[in-house]
């Protein structure tokens, strides 16, 4: 399967000992030309790189606030040193942290602070290397951005935001990730992550409608671009037809069919998530942004709502407005955008859904609280509302649901080991790796609960599970979204 | 006499790094932008539950406690201790007509000032024993912070020594240090426990501007804590994301 050995789950969860070096080897392919260009970087490494790395980086603390202020405050207290997931699953120290944080500290301490120019030495500066840029593009990709480290930090330094300048940075000198950087590419020539074009996306929504109504005898819409609609979907690209994404989609389709709603999905804007925001690239996030209000202007929507995608979810609620806005040209009654989760929500409570949960009763469930839905946003109106409102939803769509030992969820839940632009092939090593306090906690409640299924609102966790969960002796399939329990469990009638 | 005026332009030197420094790196962090809303959710939606979350930070480590026991005790008596030192050395650098001389003198505040002396020595050797024995700390440890470390330990100990061991000339170190505060230079008492004492604190002064101690005004200025929550309420926009909508319409 792999030249690498698949972390074993301890009965406890430990505290590995440091083993450096053991994931240097660790390195995404590199971004050719052809996808560098469309985002306004050099094709290749440029000659005069080391000064374009610095004078990028002086440009960028000027501009960020976060970036100047967690590089002059972390006290090395190593808080953060057992907190990241990849630290976990590799025990390489380079992925403490502070140790990530540092790879970029250094440089700025030897170019920008009294101290590194005139006593290198004594607080660990170094100058901007070859070597230097290796171990970033290496470490820097072993980041999946997903904040847990922030939460234990007294300072609230999160590494996420040294990632995404260090990666702006990468990019600036021409050593951009093939991954990431082909997708943004392709989003600015077709509308989406996965190159789907209009024809073909209408083709799948249509077959998606004939799926449904077999299954249910009822005839459930999955509109593409038609004017005048109220709500415009923007979901993730994978939700058209990975699994098990798609059977959220589905969900989707099947809550706004008995809400009697009238929606639909733009090809313009056919993509949620927004790898901008994994490159640090304001520009770009806000580029890809942007084409979500030109859909929302085009269609003459009323609202805008997000399907499960959790990095997306974090630009949507965080950032849209920011980058997008201001939205004062939709109705003023709803947020924008709200969360599928939120909308189904409150169509549960105010009684409007009809739900049989006896339809999931071959599955026990728990819930995978998605990094950046956890630590970087909300929903609802209450703080922890991305806590409380996918599991009432879960709740409301099934008997039995177990939640995860208490650390490894909400504000404290590990990364599926996939985000943050990880969730590529030539990463398996370290994504297989940084799931291992996942399914730790996960084979917990099997052993405990019996726990059949684990959902996510996440297509990067639902991808990234059903790819590593094999690795750890659970099926592909046991990874579900929480839409499609919706799906399963929605009693649709025909008068709707 | 002449070490008496090295101590005095070396406080003065001192306290002008010291005020200059901080002050500009604290207008460099109010000036630059933070252009997107990134506080570590869940956050407070209010400016008022904000001030409630940074007042738990400062006060409590709240994040600190999540993050590791050990180092939240050792670090939380540490800066409590030093706290009461502070306040029980105010009264070397005011006279009794101050106003808040009723307060400093409060026996309170002068024994609990002298014993805490003792707990910052424990909270340092407990953060520098962390950095020693756990190989992760270790790892990430620059010289610089063991030194850091040593040299607060040698201005407690130092300080201890005075209350403890062989007392100074009180009365003439309060007038070297009232002279300094009205620019009437004195001599000093030349015992070698309050050079070393004031000489170390002079030095902390100097490096505070250009070392991690900037974590204390640092931690004000962090968008994850300080920020509200409530991006899709109110649109926030950095200066310099603005002009590039601004560029795009003209």
């Amino acid at each position: 399967m792999a030249n690498f050995e698949t972390p074993e789950i301890k009965e406890y969860p430990t505290i590995p000992l440091i083993k450096e070096g053991v994931m240097a080897h660790s390195k995404p392919f590199i971004s050719k030309d052809a996808f560098q260009q469309p985002l306004g970087f050099p094709g290749e490494l440029l000659d005069n790189w080391q000064d374009v790395a610095i004078e990028k980086m002086g440009e960028m603390l000027g501009k960020y606030r976060g970036l100047q202020v967690f590089l002059d405050s972390c006290v090395k207290c190593g808080a953060c040193t057992d907190k990241c997931h990849y630290f976990l699953g590799t025990s390489d120290p380079k992925n403490m942290p502070v140790a990530r944080q540092d790879l970029l500290r250094k440089v700025y301490r030897r170019y920008f602070t009294f101290a590194g120019k005139y006593f290198p030495k004594l607080v660990g500066a170094v100058d901007m290397t070859k070597e230097v840029l290796d171990d970033w593009y290496s470490y820097f990709h072993q980041c999946s951005q997903c904040r847990r480290c922030s939460v234990y930090c007294p300072y609230g330094i999160d590494t996420a935001e040294i990632s995404m300048a260090a990666r702006e940075i990468m990019d600036a000198v021409g050593v951009g990730q093939k991954y990431c950087n082909e997708i943004i590419a392709k989003v600015y020539k077709i509308g989406n992550n996965l190159g789907l074009p209009e024809p073909a996306l209408r083709d799948t929504l249509e077959g998606l409608e004939e799926d449904v109504l077999e299954d249910t005898g009822v005839a459930v819409k999955y509109p593409l671009d038609v004017k005048g609609a109220d709500i415009l979907l923007v979901t993730p690209s994978a939700d058209f037809f990975a699994e098990p994404h798609v059977d959220g989609l589905i969900g989707y389709g099947k809550v706004f069919h008995a809400a009697g709603a009238s929606w639909t999905i733009s090809s313009h804007a056919s993509e949620a998530a927004n790898f901008g925001m994994f490159i640090g690239s304001y520009e770009n996030m806000r580029k890809v942004a942007l084409r979500i209000r030109e859909a929302a202007l085009d269609l003459g929507v009323k609202r805008i709502i997000f399907g499960e995608c959790g990095h997306a979810w974090r630009v949507a609620y965080s950032f849209l407005n920011t980058l997008a806005g201001p939205f004062d040209f939709l109705d003023p009654r709803y947020p924008v955008p709200q969360h599928i989760c939120e909308y189904t929500y409150d169509l549960l409570k105010r009684g409007a859904l009809t739900m049989d949960k006896s339809a999931n009763d071959h599955m026990r469930l728990t819930f995978h609280d998605s990094c950046n839905v956890a630590r970087a946003s909300r929903m609802g109106d209450l703080p922890g509302g991305q806590f409380v409102i996918p599991r009432e939803v879960i709740k409301a769509s099934c008997n039995h649901f177990y939640d995860m030992n208490a650390d490894t969820i909400h504000e404290g839940t590990f990364c599926c080991g996939g985000g943050g632009g990880l969730l590529t092939d030539d990463l398996m090593e370290i994504r297989v790796k940084g799931a291992l306090p996942r399914m730790s906690a996960l084979k917990q409640v099997v052993e405990e609960h019996g726990v059949t299924h684990l959902a996510a609102i996440c297509a990067i966790c639902k991808s990234q599970f059903s790819k590593v969960m094999p690795y750890y002796g659970f099926q592909m399939s046991q990874i579900v979204s929480v839409h499609q329990l919706v799906s399963n469990a929605i009693v649709l009638n025909d008068k709707q | 006499m002449s070490l008496s005026a090295a101590y005095t332009a070396l406080f003065y030197v001192a306290i002008v790094i010291f005020v200059v420094g901080l002050g500009l790196r604290i207008s460099k962090y109010a000036k630059t932008p933070a252009p997107l809303k990134i506080p570590t959710t869940p956050a407070p939606v209010t400016q008022g539950g904000v001030v409630l979350r940074m007042f738990r930070e400062v006060v409590f480590f709240q994040s600190l406690f999540k993050g590791n026991k050990w180092t939240w005790i050792f670090g939380w008596i540490f800066h409590a201790s030093l706290l009461l030192a502070f306040f029980r050395h105010l009264r070397y650098a005011m006279s009794p007509d101050n106003i808040l001389w009723p307060l400093v003198s409060l026996e309170v505040v002068q024994s609990f000032g002298k014993y805490a002396g003792f707990a910052m020595l424990v909270g340092l050797i407990g953060l520098f024993g962390r950095r020693i024995f756990v190989d992760r700390v270790r790892y990430i440890s620059s010289p610089s912070d063991y030194l850091m470390l040593i040299l607060i330990f040698a201005i407690a100990a130092s300080g201890l020594g005075m209350s403890f061991v062989a007392h100074t000339d009180i009365v003439s170190l309060k007038a070297f240090v009232l002279g300094l505060i009205y620019f009437n230079p004195q001599p000093l008492p030349s015992d070698p426990l309050v050079l070393i004492h004031l000489g170390l604190v002079a030095l902390l002064m100097i490096i505070f501007p250009v070392s991690k101690l900037l974590h204390a005004p640092g931690v004000f200025f962090s968008p994850t804590r300080n920020q509200i929550d409530n991006p899709r309420e109110k649109r926030h926009l950095s200066p310099w994301a603005a002009k590039l909508e601004t560029n795009e319409r003209s």
